[in-house]
């Protein structure tokens, strides 16, 4: 036996971004006891980000982008059970019981189940050709698969969200026949303006990808070589490959079959901390406070994973004078369009556009009245930079000249007199 | 194999080698307080930024817009400023110098 068998145990479910930040974060910080993560992806833990991006046009003998490298976890001593699901957590005897039956005891418990692909219910969708969702290491496999066995390559996108959006970029860059097809009427609907709406379609339409909004899928029928896909004005689209991205579930069932208390994700305090004071929950599972904004929110993305696990990993070391404070921040890649946002842009009342000299270059400033909220920034990193110095500082700022791209994009240039 | 030292806030030195990869990975896996490469690589989160040691600047280079653009409002740039995501271990020189940006 070990010096470390007679301390403590931390348990972790969930071996991605914020799961995986934690384990590192806890040993960063001192814990000295065991730290043991239990993922059902058999994968070795990975970045998501690039598979719906850069992976699925990499070469096919690209491996995954680790999160950390292997030997890591050997200096750390952090133990991956990778394939195995946990199947209750037991609160009263502080142990979890897995799918296999067996059990393992934990004296602090982190919940980093993340969230799963929403499969809407669409007549004939389990029984049909080639259709994936975005989220694993193993989706981008089949997806690269299919499209590479495809003869006729034709992609059919459901859902114009960032998932399905970035996808279709990059099946198209490879030489697909792409469209999307998306229920609201614009693309990007729930996350952002109709301007960014209008820009990214545009863009899509540009690179040859059919972007089809207000309009809804009703029913896939698998016609052995290609799926024929049917939408609620009856008109119809063969597709051999499809993808679905209308959304996300989140992983609560876990938690809240063990009484933990949930409210659009699990709640959690200013540590990460659940009503059950051994534990924890961080990442997209989570419905936190965020103290900037006055609010509480879920968020789907890298930054609130990995800065919630690192929050946590102080926490269960014993520091808990440190509270979740981040401005979020997002990423998205299509075509050769880097969008950039910072911020939340919920309640804003009006967006200033500021359009730079190259045409592709431009970014949109969002205030609730003369707050700054949220900043997105298209092909103009400098505009999401200072955007983040500006909402953190939170100067009072001169909209007219945000506004003017004569004025040099300089942050004294555009505070108010 | 190249060796390249990182320098970080509190002054710990922390000398590494490697072969190929990225700067970033490289402190990401001698876990060189500061860096963290959120994003993975991508210039995108500015969490793996550097203050290359003055000689070497001629070397290692100036960087592109992209990277310019995300250092230029960082509020600890200086003339020495890069982003060690941009920056293969391949083609930095031997012997390398960077202090980590607080």
């Amino acid at each position: 036996m070990t010096a470390r068998s007679n301390k403590k145990t931390c348990v972790i479910i969930g071996a991605s971004h914020a799961g995986i930040n934690c384990a590192f974060a806890l040993r960063k910080y001192g814990w000295e006891g065991d730290i043991i993560l239990f993922d059902g992806d058999p994968e070795f833990p990975y970045h998501r980000p690039p598979l719906s991006k850069a992976y699925l046009t990499s070469d096919p003998n690209t491996p995954q982008s680790l999160l950390f490298p292997k030997e890591n976890y050997t200096d750390d001593q952090i133990t991956l059970k990778l394939g195995i699901r946990v199947s209750s957590i037991n609160r009263e005897e502080q142990n979890l019981t897995l799918e296999d039956g067996s059990t393992q005891a934990y004296d602090k418990l982190v919940i980093a189940t993340g969230a799963r692909p929403f499969i809407p219910p669409i007549k004939g969708i389990e029984t049909a050709k080639n259709c994936f969702a975005m989220r694993t290491a193993l989706d981008a496999v089949n997806i690269r698969k299919a499209f590479n066995q495809s003869t006729k390559k034709r992609v059919v996108v459901i859902g114009g969200g960032y998932i399905g959006l970035e996808t279709a970029a990059s099946l198209k860059k490879l030489g697909a026949q792409v469209t999307v097809i998306e229920r609201e009427n614009r693309v990007l609907a729930r996350v952002t303006t109709p301007e960014m709406s209008a820009f990214f379609t545009k863009l899509h339409q540009n690179n040859g990808v059919e972007i089809l909004t207000s309009k809804t899928v009703v029913a896939v029928e698998n016609k052995g070589d290609y799926n024929l896909v049917t939408c609620d004005d009856y008109t119809t689209l063969e597709a051999d490959i499809l993808v679905i991205g209308v959304g996300i579930i989140v992983n609560t069932e876990l938690a809240q079959e063990a009484g933990i208390t949930i409210e659009n994700g699990i709640q959690v305090d200013a540590t990460t901390r659940t009503n059950d004071p051994n534990i924890y929950a961080i990442g997209d599972c989570t419905f936190h406070y965020n103290p900037h904004y006055k609010t509480h929110v879920r968020l789907e993305s890298v930054q609130n994973a990995v800065d919630q696990a690192k929050t946590a990993a102080q926490a269960i070391c014993g520091d808990i004078s440190i509270i979740y404070d981040s401005i979020p921040w997002f990423w998205s890649d299509q075509f050769d369009v880097k969008l950039q946002m910072v911020g939340l842009n919920t309640g804003f009342t009006d967006i200033i556009i500021r359009q730079e000299a190259t045409e592709n270059s431009f970014s949109a400033w969002y205030f609730k009245d003369d707050t700054l909220l949220a900043v997105d920034a298209v092909n103009y990193a400098k505009a999401y930079m200072l955007g983040t110095r500006f909402i953190k500082s939170g100067q009072a700022l001169d909209k007219a000249k945000i506004a003017d791209a004569s004025i040099p994009f300089k942050p004294n240039n555009f505070l108010k007199n | 194999m190249k060796t390249i030292t990182f320098i970080t806030s509190d002054n710990e030195k922390i000398i590494t080698e490697a072969n190929s990869g990225s700067v970033m990975e490289l402190a990401v896996k001698n876990k060189v307080k500061g860096i963290d490469g959120d994003c993975g690589g991508v210039c995108s989160c500015a969490t793996c930024h550097v203050h290359v040691e003055p000689s070497f600047w001629n070397a290692v280079g100036a960087p592109d817009e992209l990277e310019n653009d995300m250092l230029e409002f960082d509020d600890n740039v200086s003339d020495f400023s890069r982003l060690s995501c941009q920056l293969q271990v391949s083609e930095v020189p031997d012997g390398l110098i960077l202090k980590v940006a607080k």
